[in-house]
């Protein structure tokens, strides 16, 4: 009886106890980096806990800085389940950035709601193309979509600093040259009693319905074939192609919404701001989530954390900015060796286990 | 001080192809070539940026305190290799992805290589010299255009040397069959997990070189914004040259080229528009990949297990 | 310079190992809150890291004297973006460290993070590098202060002409913006007072700091015969050192970079932002009102000129000077009329004198006669 009980919490004990012995194990190794170089690894761990998650200002801190991680992160996980390895989020971030822009300017007038909608689709439907593309790409020229989507993203960031500059640049915006602002009245708000703007909802819920659509629909079923072997995947009847290019798609959308969120709830017009680098690190995101759409969300916030603590290390200890990128680039190479223990818990088992995770460990290489 | 010589106008915009073709190419030709011999053997390093990164500071970092900027070389190049080493041991773990740990030891590269490099901003380190081709000519263009870096000549022999060698050699021969298939390898009693190691420690090396160019040849100085993302083109030029060394150098010569298009056009006074010139790089590699790769064609070349590319 | 490097750095790790031994006897906060209760805090803001050589650095000159003020608790943070993170970065050092009087140093963290911050607490004064604070429209605790450094680039430019031999300039810059023009065109203008026939060509990269692209648009400029470059990219380092490898002049920008190329450095235009900074922080602890708009240029001491290089003949340096010190007492006028921009148009109208503190010069969005480009 016991042990069947533990049976059913094995896999859960484990994808959750392996990460966080691995992050112990990070911070130790992070501990004697922070000795070596002379400061005290107990005041800075206090601090990075201050920082990140020591308050409930230190939270909405992190939880902002997470809100885009989350959109780019599914628009690496997305694409992903059908076998594609997108890098491309930053321009299909610029992109959404300047079509939600320019949908809010030329939605002005209508309610707030609607011009919300607007932007937010705009955004979807910019950052959507573009990665589209690269399924396109993919399936229809044989083009690698890594290569052509990483292409793709420095083709949009230069569409973003043209257009910006250039044909859209609001004359009002002299030194920081912008599009024309949306105007306040169509701002995203923050959520009910928090300094957090919607985004972050926005983003949990684009994660949390393509989790369930996963995970309870054939859509991750017929995914998992395209991805693993379209050849099969046509036999059994399924359009590879459209599958290659909506999962792209969506994998782009979100990048889209999240420069759609940035437009709407923080910069209030599109212009190069913008690209602070949330696509690059939403391929981290993805990476270390392993692909799975619900996890992206706690490692958005892990990494928002951390960079949100990064601040009252320089402002405390006068320790530069590169500290966090150490801090970050040791626990994630524990936590992605880590995963060679997954399974190897199992030993004490006594009934065999189920084969089939979910969603694949490394849903890319799949 | 010596002047310029005569104005040549229009042509600066071909000569300045030539020489950004040279001068530019070098770090993605040498990370490139890296890479290639790493993926050849089923392996994917996504961290080269970081290992670029750390290879350029260590180098800069290096040639400061020894005055010899060939010491600076060979300490990115051990650094790199070191980098190289992580990588091909943990992905050799079981169950651990590459691309992730390569993306991870990005960050870590990165990191590190901006908080040991703090001190070496300001100060000058002792450049690499250069081997002046264009002694044959009085414009003063022409010869600034042909001074040479010995890396670069080194590059290019380097492909040379690793076309022959993937087809004509036991090595090569071992490091090809090893990314084909693990099964064909063991069978063949090939040792699978210390080729792939040996490998991605070598592309380590490279990338570790190629960031010591940046840092003590061209631009040739250290900070943080130095790279601009050479690292990951790189790995992407290996994808576009379907993992042919010789098409790897072709390739970053086209790439060098092309991104010193859109600064000659303007030094012509050509200056609208000159972030689509200076997209030209990306957008004119897209435009090959597209016209020359068909579904059929796409993977011919590329190693079997490689994950990247597995379908 | 290897020797005084290396002493820096390591006082500064013997600094901050002591520091962590307070932490570790007393807990950071006591520490902190201590301090806090008798001081000043300042916090201070920069896009990138401290040390870039050019723009972060010379704030990051002027917070380390203020650091050593003894009636001031400087709080710092580099390579903040200017997003969310700014807003937050600025939040933190106001709730966690006490902060009252915040310098944002890059130009992008106005609209909307300062202004969002500065409503949100106003009993917090928020000092903006490069903004044009605007009364009735933007909040009374938040000032923009700036400098005239177009003062120093004219100045360049006319020094610049003297060793020229080409009559062509050579300009590299990030992005088409007025602070930018207004530095190119006065670049232009200095060297088209020695001579008229003088042309700048410009190349913009497209950003802030792209080291690769900065060599490529210095040795494309040379190749078209410009024998004296100049910048206004974050790190002019790299333009510095290529201009002296190809074996023509430069002029400098941000900090003095006579260093990096000690045959070719002619002069250059330099920060000096203690003054500004001094400034404020004087108004924040006597309780004086926050300054809204402060800009200076020579004469006020919030811009200075590198020391003339070997290359400077006496003729420059004369002509230079009697600039300089009609600039120093405040009547001299750069952009004068009749100016027409490069496309023929005329943008100054003759008899028309536009003085440095003139708003309309912070909106120039045109290069003049005799700039190669399109702004």
């Amino acid at each position: 009886m016991l042990t069947k009980r533990l049976d059913r919490w094995l896999p859960l004990m484990e994808s959750v106890g392996i990460p966080i012995a691995a992050l112990l194990l990070a911070m130790l190794i992070f501990a004697i980096f922070v000795a070596i170089i002379g400061q005290s690894p107990a005041t800075v761990f206090y601090l990075l806990y201050q920082g990140g998650f020591g308050s409930a200002f230190a939270w909405q801190n992190s939880l902002l800085r997470a809100a885009p991680l989350i959109l780019t992160g599914l628009a690496v996980a997305i694409p992903a389940q059908a076998g594609m390895v997108i890098i491309g989020g930053e321009g299909a971030l610029a992109l959404g950035a300047l079509a939600g822009a320019v949908a809010g300017v030329a939605l002005s007038g209508l309610p707030p709601h609607g011009v919300q909608a607007g932007i937010l689709f705009a955004g979807m439907l910019g950052g959507g193309v573009w990665i589209g593309l690269s399924g396109w790409l993919r399936h229809y020229r044989g083009v690698n979509e890594t290569i052509s989507s990483l292409l793709l993203s420095y083709i949009g960031i230069a569409l973003l600093n043209h257009f910006v500059e250039g044909p859209l640049k609001d004359p009002a915006s002299l030194n920081k040259p912008s599009t024309r602002p949306i105007g306040d009245v169509n701002m995203i708000g923050n959520l009910p009693g928090m300094e957090v703007h919607y985004g972050l909802l926005f983003g949990a819920l684009f994660a949390l319905v393509t989790w369930i659509a996963l995970r309870f629909t054939t859509i991750g079923f017929s995914l998992r074939i395209v991805g693993g072997n379209p050849r099969a995947a046509q036999m059994a009847g399924l359009r590879v192609g459209w599958w290659v290019v909506g999962a792209a798609a969506m994998g782009g959308a979100a990048a889209g919404m999240a420069g759609a969120i940035e437009v709407a709830a923080v910069q209030g017009a599109a212009n190069a701001s913008v690209l602070a680098g949330y696509g690059y690190a939403g391929i981290l995101v993805a990476f270390i989530a392993r692909q799975n759409p619900l996890a992206v969300i706690p490692v958005a916030i892990l990494l928002g954390g951390i960079n949100a603590a990064g601040g009252i290390l320089q402002r405390r200890l006068d320790m530069p900015d590169a500290t966090v990128l150490v801090l970050q680039g040791i626990a994630f190479v524990v936590i992605i060796a880590s995963e060679t223990l997954s399974g190897r818990l199992r030993v004490w088992r006594s009934t065999p286990a189920p084969v089939k995770p979910a969603i694949p460990a490394t849903g890319a290489s799949v | 001080m010596s002047t310029a010589g005569a104005t040549i106008g229009w042509w600066g915009v071909p000569l300045a192809v030539l020489a950004g073709a040279i001068r530019v190419s070098t770090p993605y030709l040498l990370v490139s070539l890296g890479e290639c011999i790493t993926e050849k053997s089923g392996r994917i390093n996504l961290g080269l940026e970081g290992v670029l990164i750390m290879g350029a500071m260590a180098g800069y970092a290096t040639a400061f305190a020894t005055g010899s900027p060939w010491a600076g070389v060979l300490a990115a190049g051990l650094v790199g290799a070191v980098f190289g080493l992580l990588h091909g041991l943990l992905c050799s773990l079981k169950r651990v992805n590459d691309i992730a740990i390569g993306i991870s030891i990005m960050l870590l590269g990165t990191g590190l290589a901006f908080f040991l490099g703090k001190p070496f901003v300001q100060p000058q380190a002792p450049m690499l010299s250069s081997i002046s081709f264009g002694f044959w000519s009085d414009s003063t263009q022409i010869q600034s255009a042909l001074q040479i870096n010995p890396l670069f000549i080194l590059g290019a022999v380097l492909a040379f040397a690793l076309h022959f060698a993937f087809r004509h050699t036991r090595l090569g021969l071992q490091v090809r069959i090893v990314g084909d298939s693990e099964d064909a390898a063991r069978a063949l009693g090939y040792p699978v997990l210390p080729t792939r190691i040996v490998a991605t420690v070598v592309g380590g090396f490279l990338a570790g070189v190629g960031g010591a160019f940046l840092s003590l040849y061209y631009p040739g100085s250290w900070n943080e914004g130095l790279s601009s993302g050479q690292g990951i083109i790189a790995v992407a030029l290996v994808i576009f040259a379907r993992w042919e060394p010789l098409r790897c150098l072709w390739a970053s010569l086209l790439f060098g080229g092309a991104s010193a298009l859109g600064p000659a056009l303007q030094a012509m006074g050509v200056s609208s528009g000159y972030y689509l010139f200076n997209a030209a790089p990306y957008a004119l590699t897209l435009g090959i990949l597209i016209a020359s790769w068909t579904p059929n064609r796409a993977l011919s070349g590329a190693p079997g297990e490689l994950s990247l590319v597995r379908q | 310079m290897s020797k005084t490097k290396f002493s820096s750095s390591r006082r500064t790790v013997i600094k901050s190992a002591g520091a962590a031994a307070i932490y570790a006897a007393f807990g950071p906060l006591a520490f902190r809150d201590a301090q806090a209760a008798s001081k000043l805090t300042v916090g201070v803001i920069y896009v990138g890291p401290r040390d870039d050589f050019g723009y972060n650095q010379a704030q990051a000159q002027a917070a380390g004297i203020l650091k050593k003020m003894p009636s001031l608790n400087v709080v710092d943070e580099e390579k903040v973006p200017e997003t969310i993170a700014v807003q937050k970065t600025m939040e933190a050092m106001i709730e966690q460290d006490g902060a009252k009087l915040i310098f944002a140093t890059s130009f992008g963290y106005f609209d909307p993070h300062v202004l969002k911050m500065a409503a949100k607490y106003p009993d917090v004064r928020f000092a903006h590098c490069g903004g044009l604070w605007t009364a009735g429209k933007h909040p009374k605790n938040v000032g923009s202060f700036f400098g005239y450094i177009d003062e120093c680039q004219y100045l360049n430019g006319v020094v610049a002409a003297h060793a020229s031999k080409t009559k062509k300039l050579g300009f590299i810059a990030a992005k088409p913006i007025p602070q930018v023009l207004r530095n190119i065109n006065a670049f232009t203008l200095g060297a088209q007072s020695v001579d008229p026939a003088f042309t700048t060509r410009v190349i913009f990269t497209g950003d802030w700091s792209l080291p690769v692209k900065e060599a490529e648009a210095a040795n494309s400029l040379i190749d078209q015969g410009c024998d004296v470059l100049t910048c206004h990219v974050d790190g002019p380092k790299v333009i510095v050192e290529t201009a002296e490898k190809r074996g023509v002049y430069s002029c400098g920008y941000h900090a003095n970079q006579a260093a990096l190329a000690p045959k070719g450095y002619l002069t250059g235009a330099e920060w000096d932002w203690a003054t500004p900074y001094k400034l404020l922080v004087d108004a924040a602890l006597t309780g004086k009102p926050m300054i809204n708009f402060l800009r200076g240029g020579l004469k006020e001491g919030f811009v200075k000129m590198s020391p003339y290089g070997p290359a400077v003949s006496a003729k420059a340096k004369k002509v230079a000077d009697a600039d300089k010190a009609k600039m120093v007492k405040g009547d001299f006028v750069i952009f004068k009329g009749p100016i027409k921009d490069n496309a023929g148009k005329t943008v100054i109208a003759a008899g028309t004198s536009l003085k440095q503190q003139d708003p309309i010069l912070e909106q120039m969005n045109y290069l003049v006669a005799g700039v190669i480009g399109k702004a």
